[in-house]
């Protein structure tokens, strides 16, 4: 083939793969190949897991926060399928329909679509669903009140037991 | 030696609730040698067992029992069976308040005369005065602590004060201070000095903030005349044929029907569980609910005109770090109908966790706009507006035709629609929010919604006149002689105040009264 065809083709792969360069899917796990971690999926598909994490990003972005706390926050979803076939159902419908969207608007999976204002023009037409409200309402909770997450903000929680913060900058702020 | 009273003893004075009314009318009366059972639907958590963890601390301590909601509040729509965020608890909503204890101003006791006619607004004058009230609210800030009265310092200013006070100063405020605050700046009555742990919504670990819970409640149960009743959730109030109440009816902690016979009945159950009450104990006499003959009860409910704003700076501020509330900017209280709104309100500061912030800034919100406002979270300040808001009739507590609780009663339903009046109050209130902090170099201020209302207020109260409200200037229902309101129900309006110092000196006065009627056999 001719050069120009070549390059687009690889232009499009490379597209195509660059959302799920990091995590991908091996057996019944979600693989995180660059931070190093694995989520062992036993409820939902794998598959769903993994676009579950990559949802639960787009709808709170926050690009200092590392894709385990992301993962951490879903990973409730593949428990709860394990005992209430409702939750199971909504959950995997709810990705199926996301992917039916993508692949109708972008021709790939939702994971696999390169553009994040891409993703979150899908999932605007996604806001009304169940499956939606769901995901965000929890996330709410599941994803800022994860204690690992706090100190990427500067939060620091409790002070009673280091006695207050009357020792440790209540009234310490110097540029006003 | 710790009182107990026999479930059939007729003698004994009950009281529903265990909070700022419920829990210093429990005192006050025990203190003049009056028997007392205290009937708390929520346990008996002590200071050991709060935890200063937003999450966990809510699931401890808040009402969840199921409400429904209406109307066209930002509330419905975003916590649809939430609409307060109160305490079930013993020392009920002294637990988790701030500690801000202002007096009323006068004219806000003559709401109507003060401001009119107000299209839509169900104003009506308090039956007493601001004059009445002075001692009892001299006893209150004695018997609370507060700060700026009777020779207590004010708290130091935390980060969040400091970034308040330097822009409210340079827009030109002159009112701006700590506050008048329950909450010990040194050591008082047994409790030490306030740490600045941050966490007063979560219970105070050092006691330096006032709460029934370990001041009134054991210094009640130290005479031996009150005997405290957790988890006893109250279902109904008997009467009689002559239409005296006789006795509540209960759930105890075991979930069993109990039968605690009284001389007199003092409902302080927070602004929407004391209306319910009365409308789950109508009878055949009573067919609209207890003391109801003004078809009050349950009407004129009140929120305060309420919202926030939180700004992010280029530096840090850490506004979590110190009390939550310690904080104020008084100029805008008064009645100066220029502004465009008739009452007035405070600003205040408050602060939430990262935590809270995720739920409450923007409710439903999503997307880089929110979670760029929750990484600008260590650079936030943050103020709370209260203001007053209109009493309408169709503000309401009524029982929920369908849903029922874990109990099988009917749930309490709460419709609101801000008036006018608060709309324009409000969108005043985040217009000089926002100047306080654009003065201090603010680059992106968040004008948030009201939360899930933490006071409460209007639901039976008081009238000069029978067909207008519940009850009379001192709580006693018109219709029933031995029936009382004790907490913020009472409220005819409600003023630009935080309510709690209000309700406190209004049970320290009811107290004088009941004693002084059992004393003459009246009651």
């Amino acid at each position: 083939m001719d050069q120009s065809r070549a390059d687009a083709l690889d232009r499009r792969q490379f597209l195509a793969g660059v959302g799920t360069a990091a995590l991908i899917i091996s057996g019944a796990a979600v693989i995180h190949t660059e931070e190093a971690w694995g989520l062992e999926v036993k409820n939902l598909k794998p598959e769903t897991m993994r676009t579950l994490i990559k949802t639960a990003r787009d709808i709170y972005p926050h690009d200092r926060l590392a894709d385990r706390f992301y993962a951490v926050a879903m990973k409730s979803y593949d428990v709860k399928a394990g005992t209430d076939p409702q939750a199971k159902t909504m959950v995997e419908q709810g990705v199926a329909q996301l992917d039916a969207l993508a692949r109708k608007q972008h021709g790939v999976a939702y994971v696999d679509v390169g553009w994040e204002a891409d993703r979150v023009a899908l999932l605007r037409q996604m806001e009304r669903e169940p499956f939606f409200q769901n995901v965000r309402g929890g996330l709410v909770v599941s994803l800022y009140n994860q204690k690992e997450v706090w100190p990427i903000f500067g939060y620091e929680g409790e002070s009673a037991s280091k006695g207050g913060y009357i020792k440790h900058g209540f009234d310490d702020i110097a540029w006003l | 030696m710790d009182a107990k009273y026999d479930l059939n003893d007729d003698s004994v004075v009950v009281i529903i609730g265990s909070g700022a009314g419920g829990g210093t009318l429990a005192n006050e009366l025990a203190q003049k040698n009056i028997k007392v059972v205290v009937l708390e639907a929520g346990k008996r958590h002590e200071v050991g067992d709060f935890v200063n963890d937003e999450w966990a601390s809510f699931t401890q301590l808040a009402w969840s029992d199921m409400r429904t909601t209406s109307g066209s509040w930002r509330v419905h729509r975003d916590f649809p069976n939430l609409p307060a965020w109160i305490v079930k608890a013993v020392g009920g909503s002294t637990v988790h308040w701030a500690g801000a204890s202002l007096r009323f101003q006068e004219h806000e006791f003559k709401a109507k005369s003060a401001y009119g006619g107000i299209q839509g607004a169900n104003l009506l004058d308090w039956p007493i005065t601001l004059q009445e009230l002075e001692p009892y609210y001299a006893k209150a800030e004695d018997k609370m602590g507060v700060t700026r009265t009777n020779g207590i310092p004010g708290l130091p200013g935390n980060n969040n004060f400091k970034v308040l006070a330097a822009g409210a100063t340079k827009v030109g405020y002159k009112g701006v201070h700590t506050g008048r605050m329950a909450i010990n700046s040194q050591p008082r009555d047994g409790r030490g000095a306030c740490q600045q742990i941050g966490f007063c919504f979560q219970g105070c670990l050092s006691g330096a903030k006032w709460s029934t819970l370990y001041t009134e409640i054991p210094k009640g149960e130290k005479t031996g005349k009150l005997e405290v009743r957790p988890e006893s959730h109250a279902a109904q109030i008997e009467h009689d044929a002559a239409g005296k109440v006789t006795g509540v009816v209960y759930f105890d902690k075991d979930g069993k029907q109990q039968r605690q016979k009284a001389r007199a009945v003092c409902v302080a159950g927070n602004s929407i569980e004391t209306p319910r009450l009365l409308l789950l104990s109508q009878s055949s006499k009573f067919p609209n609910g207890l003391a109801n003959s003004s078809g009050q009860l349950g009407r004129n409910y009140m929120r305060h005109m309420t919202g926030s704003v939180y700004a992010v700076f280029t530096r840090p501020v850490r506004m979590w770090r110190g009390t939550t509330m310690a904080g104020i900017v008084t100029d805008e209280a008064g009645h100066n109908p220029k502004r465009g709104f008739v009452g007035g309100y405070e600003i205040e500061t408050l602060s939430i966790g990262l935590p809270f912030m995720a739920a409450f800034l923007d409710p439903g919100a999503w997307g880089r706009e929110f979670t760029s406002a929750m990484d600008g979270y260590e650079n936030m300040a943050g103020m709370w507006l209260v203001g007053e808001d209109m009493p309408q009739e169709s503000n309401r507590i009524t029982l929920d035709p369908s849903a029922k609780d874990k109990l099988g009663l009917p749930v309490a339903s709460v419709h609101f629609d801000d008036h006018p009046n608060d709309v324009a109050m409000r969108n005043h209130a985040y217009k000089a929010g926002t100047a306080i902090y654009e003065a201090v170099d603010a680059t992106r201020v968040f004008p948030t919604p009201p939360y899930p209302s933490t006071h409460n207020l209007g639901t039976c109260r008081m009238s000069e006149n029978p067909r207008d409200g519940v009850c009379n200037k001192f709580g006693q229902t018109h219709d029933i002689k031995n029936l009382f309101i004790s907490d913020g129900s009472q409220f005819t309006t409600g003023g630009a105040e935080n309510p709690t110092l209000t309700i406190v000196s209004l049970a320290i006065r009811q107290a004088d009264y009941i004693a002084e009627q059992m004393g003459k056999n009246a009651i």
